[in-house]
């Protein structure tokens, strides 16, 4: 069964005011995720930029000290702020959130539109930064060099703290709809767990964002009036400004991995046609990880804060990690007696369980006191955020991506180039940050522009090369990606409704979507995943 | 043992300080039961894989979707884990918090970017940290500017220094040797040059040592001295001496010039021009370099060395 919706929400009009002023919420998505995809690609040339000064040992060979500085903030802040918090909550799902909830759009149209405006403003005050000589305090701003040193600061921050704007206007936004506009029949332990994934993820965003908006602008009034609030030579504490940098800052790290989590939990209950393991458990521990991921931000602070209140915040921290832990058993009790098929989402959701096991794991090094305090700092601490933060939210994107994809655009990408792009990916990625781990252990710190005339300097460069060989396959890889997709809008074979043989919602309305998601009242007759009472069409060829 | 490879591996650096084996062990300990996990993850997720693959149009999948005895075992096994892991670390962490009663001390002053070591017998020692092997040493640590960190990876030690207050680590080597230090929080464009040795001397070379820094030595070369000075304060992670730019004005060919200023008038570069700038740096600031935050050295540098580098600049053509 061939089809393709003549007319749906991506020709239904075709002007560009019509997309500007769009309410529609798959025009915004997918506003948002070009916008997103725009900065993923800064972000990461940056990130081979700073690969390719690692390759020897001495500084300066493509990059002078300051733009090394500047381009490793940049790289960070672009890819935190303007790419991976918004990636899946604002651009997934705002595609999909309310295709699965079977309603024709979120509660407040209008303040998703804004949330897009809003969005790019702080991403355009964030790129003058570069305008103006560039940002050299790392994503973190640390005080009280981020309060004296004399490049952009204000601009950077400033645009964090609008861009924190565009985060909760999409949080107030997914919390009402999910509350409201759920179709008849969707309870909640109906809902898909993407969706509740989402949801703890509004709470988060709702609730942490508020608290970096206000430490960026005290952190500009320090900077412009001399307040005096973390600058200890007018009396203040740079301690205080990591408490209120974390407080934000570690929440945001499960506003990244939740709805990645969502994501991967939605594939692989489709790809194994099988009833996702433990429902109840993951939908309740997406909501235990939002409360008590606020509770841990001391653990970003072993060498700076009180001995006690390092006892504390580990203590609290394995707690809280357990539940993602355990997560990654329900996905693998899931594919036990199912019906796995190998399609290119699939094995994203692969990589994901391989590359998140390995990030989450590796924390536990960084959650035990005495072993953090030798860990701390060095590229130990980089090779995990980038495994949980890349392996984990951006892997999992991808899968999302390609998983909706025919969903979005009612055609297929080519599968082979997709499975050959995937499977790069993971020996790209493992081959980049693999050896960051041992050079971490062996002492490498991070944010070092030169590491020449260390006792170490011969071993670090061995595994330096190695990494930045990697960052070239990953490179090869989103080139491929980024061929075959593009190519895949025009050309790709129609993909039918149902590509996957899924059984949410947003599979029993065409493809691609019309202008109000349904063309008739979507029927509910089924959980999201009775892969037990029916078998879905699929619809392909 | 297992758990105590001892000396430098793949993984960890060498243990020179009494510290390290026992953090090592439960490095190794978390590594050996992290990797049993993750070989579990990667065998399930290919062995179900394969085992379940293409299994189409075999009716439809079963509907157990909960196991209490399974969900019970797999929550409580990396539960008791992570106990485990987290009192090994917290013992083991106050253990390094504890600083033994009778321990020497060494004043330690961070500032962008070097390294220095204030001895109780009245000399500092700049970049070099000299110490006795076999006997605990306190370090008293404070920053002249921002947050720096000191890191000795053969220690497994790691302090944050923090502008306006006094941080305290120890540790005790029980190594000779020389050991890296290194600035592990980000404190600006020469961060990674700021770097530093621990040298660890036996009791007796370093009460020779302790006697010998506090004289002079006459017989070696003005500049000599001047070289050597010019590394020792770091004055080359700010200036060049081949004329390119860095943080502060390179000192090649300055000698006898006459220099603009930002906020006082027009001087020739002298003996008593150079002299000034390093013991008082704020007072004339050279015109291209308005946000010159070069740090005092009175106190910190002999006259003698200060000559040498004026001997130095000379002969900076």
């Amino acid at each position: 069964m061939r089809e393709y919706l003549e007319t749906n929400y991506l020709n239904q009009e075709t002007t560009i005011k019509s997309w500007l002023l769009t309410m529609d919420h798959k025009r915004i998505g997918l506003m948002y995720l070009f916008a997103i995809m725009f900065f993923f690609t800064i972000g990461g040339c940056l990130a081979l930029l700073i690969r390719l000064e690692l390759l020897t040992p001495a500084g300066g060979d493509v990059l002078d000290r300051d733009t090394y500085n500047v381009f490793y903030t940049l790289h960070g802040a672009i890819m935190i702020f303007m790419f991976i918090i918004p990636s899946v909550p604002a651009a997934m799902g705002n595609l999909i959130l309310p295709v699965m909830l079977g309603t024709k759009d979120v509660a407040f149209p209008r303040l998703n539109l804004a949330s897009w405006y809003i969005y790019v403003i702080g991403s355009c005050i964030g790129i003058y930064s570069i305008v103006a000589g560039g940002v050299d305090t790392g994503w973190t701003f640390y005080t009280p060099y981020s309060s004296t040193t004399d490049t952009a600061v204000i601009s950077m921050t400033f645009a964090v703290f609008v861009l924190g704007f565009s985060s909760i206007f999409t949080g107030i936004n997914f919390i009402v709809t999910v509350h409201k506009m759920r179709a008849p029949g969707i309870t909640w332990f109906k809902m898909p767990l993407f969706i509740w994934s989402l949801y703890a993820t509004a709470l988060i965003q709702i609730l942490a964002t508020p608290v970096i908006a206000v430490t960026m602008l005290l952190l500009i009034m320090e900077r412009t009036f001399q307040v005096g609030i973390f600058d200890p030579t007018m009396g203040g504490d740079p301690v205080l400004f990591q408490h209120f940098f974390w407080f934000y800052s570690h929440p945001a790290v499960y506003i990244m991995i939740l709805p990645g989590m969502g994501i991967i939990s939605e594939i692989i209950s489709t790809f194994s046609k099988k009833k996702i393991f433990g429902y109840a458990y993951i939908a309740a521990s997406s909501m235990a990880i939002a409360l008590f991921g606020f509770l841990v931000w001391g653990h970003h602070m072993f060498t700076s804060e009180s001995e006690l209140a390092a006892l504390v915040f580990s203590f609290i921290t394995y707690l809280t990690a357990l539940p993602s832990g355990v997560k990654i058993f329900n996905w693998l009790a899931t594919l036990y007696k199912g019906k796995i098929s190998f399609e290119a989402p699939m094995l994203y959701a692969i990589n994901f369980l391989l590359l998140f096991a390995i990030g989450g794991l590796t924390g536990i090094f960084l959650g035990t006191l005495s072993v953090d305090i030798m860990l701390h700092d060095t590229y130990f601490v980089v090779a995990h955020f980038h495994y949980v933060m890349m392996g984990g939210t951006v892997i999992a994107f991808l899968g999302g991506l390609h998983y909706w994809w025919p969903k979005i655009w009612g055609r297929m990408y080519s599968e082979k180039w997709a499975r050959v792009s995937a499977i790069l990916i993971f020996f790209g990625f493992n081959l980049t940050f693999i050896p960051q781990f041992i050079m971490g252990s062996q002492g490498m710190p991070r944010r070092y522009w030169q590491y020449d005339g260390l006792a170490n300097t011969e071993l670090f460069h061995f595994y330096h090369i190695l990494s930045t060989a990697g960052s070239w396959m990953i490179a090869l890889s989103f080139v491929i990606m980024l061929i075959y997709l593009m190519h895949s809008i025009k050309n790709g074979k129609v993909s039918g409704s149902n590509p996957w043989g899924a059984l949410t919602l947003e599979w029993q309305t065409p493809s691609p979507m019309p202008a109000h998601n349904f063309l008739e009242e979507p029927k509910i007759t089924h959980g999201p995943y009775a892969y037990d009472e029916v078998e879905a069409e699929r619809t392909i060829d | 043992m297992l758990l105590n490879a001892g000396d430098k591996t793949a993984w960890l650096p060498q243990q020179a300080s009494t510290i390290a084996a026992e953090v090592d062990s439960l490095f190794y300990f978390i590594l050996y039961w992290t990797v049993f996990f993750l070989a579990i993850v990667v065998f399930f997720t290919f062995y179900f894989g394969w085992k379940y693959r293409n299994n189409r149009g075999k009716g439809l999948t079963s509907s157990n979707d909960h196991n209490t005895f399974l969900e019970i075992t797999w929550t409580a096994i990396p539960f008791i884990l992570v106990m485990i892991v987290f009192f090994w670390g917290a013992d083991s962490y106050i253990k390094m918090n504890i600083i033994p009663y009778g321990a020497m001390e060494v004043n330690v002053t961070a500032q962008k970017w070097s390294w220095n070591f204030k001895y109780k017998e009245g000399f500092s020692n700049p970049r070099e940290l000299v110490v006795p092997v076999n006997r605990p040493i306190k370090l008293i640590l404070q920053s002249q500017d921002v947050l720096h960190s000191f890191y000795v990876p053969d220690f497994r030690v790691k302090m944050d220094v923090i502008p306006n207050r006094y941080m305290m680590t120890w540790f005790e080597a029980i190594k000779i040797g020389e050991f890296d230090i290194m600035c592990t929080e980000y404190c600006g464009k020469s961060h990674s040059e700021m770097l530093g040795k621990v040298r660890v001397l036996s009791q007796s070379d370093y009460d020779k040592w302790i006697e010998e820094v506090n004289v002079v030595d006459e017989s070696i070369p003005l500049i000599d001295v001047g070289k050597t000075a010019y590394k020792k304060y770091a004055c080359n992670t700010c200036h060049s001496t081949d004329g390119s730019t860095g943080t502060g004005p390179s000192l090649k060919g300055i000698w006898n010039t006459i220099v603009n200023h930002e906020n006082t008038a027009q001087m020739l570069v002298d003996e008593n021009y150079i002299r000034e700038s390093i013991l008082n740096p704020q007072k004339n600031i050279v015109t291209g370099y308005p946000n010159g935050n070069m740090p005092t050295f009175k106190g910190l540098i002999r006259d003698r060395e200060i000559e040498g580098l004026i001997e130095y600049i000379k002969e900076l053509k």
